[in-house]
């Protein structure tokens, strides 16, 4: 009898056209996910191995009772039995097209993301830089629908685990309160939000993050309330696109990644889509801003106030001052003084993805001269401005 | 000789028990006959507490009967006492363990109740003992969609607040649900429909062994009948051999004879390959013998739903031969080829054709060895 059933499945896989003979000569990381049954449920299709796909169906949703995907997978290869499948979850089509769609673009972005894991010797290019204390580092891209973890070792992003995710129903680059996109750029964890303090739709927990920044605000973006957060209970994941603008993760997922989060340290980077850079390429462009910004330090300390103001952007705006009023009051200030020591201590770089190209350096700031001495920790936003890195803001972090 | 497998496909779930009852009543000791007819008789009628008594009466008797044990089994289900049929239906498959019926039976309490994956594997039983056992291919179809409707129902959130989803669905379930498998409801009519008296006289054999006898394995290679089209198997030997047994009527120069019903047959096979269901069933005579006996109408308006539902049949016919038994009976033999969508099935068919108006129609239509 199974033999009749050989064909049935073909016009879907096609549909699905990632095959999921993924990952199988590549490196292996801890797959934790549901990606790896998921991956060999469909290879089973593929070899038209059914009995064998619907019981890896089984066993996934054993590990996984409400992940709709399996359901949705499962329900196929039962009908597949009794009439002839020409479409994905084609059995509920009827019901919820664009659930079905929902699902299929989850399974999609889940088989895409697991075939191209992370290369160890490439690096998303927006961590250049983490702080000592920054353990570990967050980038997603939305594209993919996935979330990347990055352990600090010793100054060096290290790959340890990646988690699908969801993000706004509208997609990505938020611009305003409620248009039910992400936004893309840096951030970081601003507080924690423990199961008890939430309703059931936040799963387990919630890391808020400090949308908008003040790059954000200053290209006059608003919103809040753009969280990292979990599944209600019913739930294991929800489509790619499905949230007002936050990062969903499964809960389970979210709960391990939340012992990696520290509140007002973890950065979590919001990408369109990661770039990545050999470890050659990362080392080089880090070198050349770390340069960049000691050549900013020197010339501060030479008190040649013309030197430091090469450093400055055009565009530049911090407590309402442009450029021109920024540089008169230092060159007052440096008048007065007769030496300047600048130190500068556990900087952290990370790059704006996408469009808008800047970097967020935030350093503890040793400053000492002949009449006042200060300690305090700053942020700027580099941009490149006629081929050069300069500065578009600055202020305390 | 037991031949389940071959019994007259039917689509109730508990009439083809019953059908199987009625083929293990070929084997019974006549002298225990009585009760057992008695007991099928109150049982078609719905007096069940009747009916009890006489199964129990005949097997205080013989105990071990297998056919006594599952007519109880029905007699149990029809008076709800599923939990006691169950346990009959399953000692019957330890007992009996190559006898697809107990388990088809177990199959049709475990869905009324819900429990697919358990009918699921009970209908996998009855398929691993008789391949070919359409009924419980048909079964195990409809319960491999009532497992993936639930499966879609939970992808897909279809809860109760979703009406459009929930009348879409319920209107599936109910197609399915209206076909006389599933509804207890609908098991009695067909119960009654029971023909112990009618088959009794030509074929009661008084055999020796009471028990059944371990029943050779069904030949393997007879493809499964197609789940999509009700192939409408009837007994595989001719109840008349005489039909078969008439090479003199061959001496007659008969070769126009045996191109037309050739023909015939090939049209007939064309009109079932374009779905044309009108020109399909006007192949057929009017005295057409239905497989179950059940009235004309009945068996066409389940021929135009299974012709309906695939998206596509092809029929094609292998090694024809066409015997004539005089000018207007013939019995074409052939290997049948179906193909609906990507399922493919090939039987070996016999058709009794008779000329009508100088037009060759199927009498009877038979699954063959």
């Amino acid at each position: 009898m199974f033999k009749a059933l050989r064909a049935r499945f073909i016009p879907f896989i096609l549909a699905f056209c990632v095959t999921a003979a993924v990952a199988a000569g590549g490196p292996r990381y801890t797959d934790s996910g549901p990606e790896p049954l998921l991956a060999n449920v469909l290879a089973q299709i593929e070899a038209n191995k059914w009995e064998a796909a619907l019981r890896q169906t089984e066993d996934l949703l054993k590990a996984y009772p409400n992940f709709r995907l399996a359901h949705l997978i499962k329900g196929d290869l039962l009908l597949a039995r009794t009439k002839q499948l020409k479409a994905f979850g084609e059995g509920g089509t009827l019901a919820a097209g664009d659930k079905v769609a929902d699902l299929r673009d989850e399974a999609l972005a889940r088989l895409k993301a697991y075939k191209s894991k992370p290369n160890g010797d490439y690096v998303p290019r927006y961590l250049l830089q983490m702080q000592a204390d920054q353990k570990y580092a967050v980038v997603v891209d939305t594209q993919k629908a996935r979330l990347y973890v990055y352990q600090n070792d010793k100054g060096t992003p290290r790959f340890v685990a990646d988690y699908y995710i969801s993000h706004g129903k509208l997609g990505d680059a938020k611009l305003k309160e409620g248009d039910k996109k992400t936004p893309i750029g840096v951030y970081h964890v601003t507080s924690s939000l423990p199961r008890q303090k939430l309703t059931d739709f936040y799963g387990s927990g919630a890391f808020p993050i400090n949308y908008p920044n003040e790059w954000d605000k200053r290209q006059g973006r608003n919103g809040h309330g753009i969280w990292l957060h979990g599944t209600p209970s019913d739930t294991f994941s929800r489509p790619p696109k499905a949230s007002d603008g936050c990062v969903v993760l499964a809960n389970q997922d979210l709960d391990a990644l939340s012992k990696n989060l520290q509140v007002g340290l973890t950065p979590v980077i919001i990408s369109n889509s990661i770039e990545w850079l050999s470890l050659d390429d990362w080392q080089a462009e880090r070198q050349s801003l770390l340069t960049m910004i000691n050549e900013w330090r020197e010339d501060w300390e030479s008190r040649d106030t013309d030197r430091y103001a090469r450093h400055y952007s055009k565009k530049f705006q911090s407590d309402g001052q442009g450029q021109q009023a920024w540089i008169e009051q230092k060159r007052r200030i440096n008048a007065a003084k007769s030496w300047i020591k600048v130190a500068t201590g556990d900087i952290s770089m990370f790059r704006n993805p996408g469009k808008e190209e800047y970097v967020v350096v935030t350093f503890d700031q040793d400053y000492r001269s002949s009449n006042l001495s200060n300690l305090m920790k700053k942020r700027q936003y580099w941009i490149k401005e006629d081929g050069r890195w300069k500065i578009a803001f600055e202020g305390a972090a | 000789m037991l031949n389940f497998r071959n019994f007259p496909c039917r689509k109730t779930l508990l009439a083809v028990a019953f059908a199987g009852g009625t083929s293990l009543a070929l084997i019974s000791l006549p002298a225990h006959a009585d009760n057992i007819q008695d007991a099928q008789r109150f049982l078609k009628q719905g007096q069940h507490s009747q009916a009890l008594e006489q199964v129990d009466k005949f097997l205080s008797g013989k105990p071990k009967d297998a056919q006594g044990r599952f007519l109880k089994g029905l007699i149990l289900t029809e008076m709800g006492k599923t939990n006691d049929a169950v346990g009959i239906f399953t000692k019957l498959t330890e007992d009996y363990p190559e006898l697809p019926e107990p388990y088809n039976n177990l199959a049709v309490i475990y869905a009324q109740q819900k429990q697919y994956d358990k009918a699921k594997q009970a209908l996998e039983m009855a398929i691993r003992t008789h391949p070919s056992y359409a009924t419980a291919h048909e079964n195990l179809g409809d319960i491999y969609a009532r497992l993936a409707s639930q499966a879609y129902d939970k992808a897909l959130q279809l809860d109760k607040g979703n009406a459009s989803a929930q009348s879409k669905l319920a209107m599936i379930r109910d197609l399915m649900g209206s076909r006389p498998a599933a509804k207890p409801a609908a098991v009695k009519p067909v119960a009654a429909e029971v023909k112990v008296a009618e088959t009794r006289p030509v074929e009661t054999k008084p055999v020796a062994t009471p028990e059944p006898k371990p029943v050779a394995p069904a030949p393997v290679a007879t493809a499964p009948a197609p789940l999509a089209v009700a192939p409408t198997p009837a007994a595989a030997t001719p109840a008349k051999p005489a039909v078969e047994a008439k090479p003199a009527a061959e001496q007659k120069p008969a070769g126009d004879a045996n191109v037309e019903v050739a023909k015939a047959v090939a049209s007939w096979a064309s009109a079932w390959s374009k779905k044309d269901v009108k020109d399909y069933l006007a192949h057929y005579a009017k005295d057409f013998k239905t497989p179950d006996g059940e009235s004309r109408s009945a068996w066409e308006s389940e021929r135009n739903k299974r012709i309906a539902r695939p998206s596509s049949i092809q029929v094609s016919i292998e090694n024809m031969r066409v015997t004539l038994n005089g000018a207007d009976r013939a019995t074409a033999k052939f290997r049948q080829h179906y193909k609906a969508g990507s399922f493919k099935a090939s039987t070996s068919k016999i058709l009794e054709m008779v000329r009508n108006d100088g037009k060759w129609l199927i009498q009877q239509e038979k699954i063959g060895n």
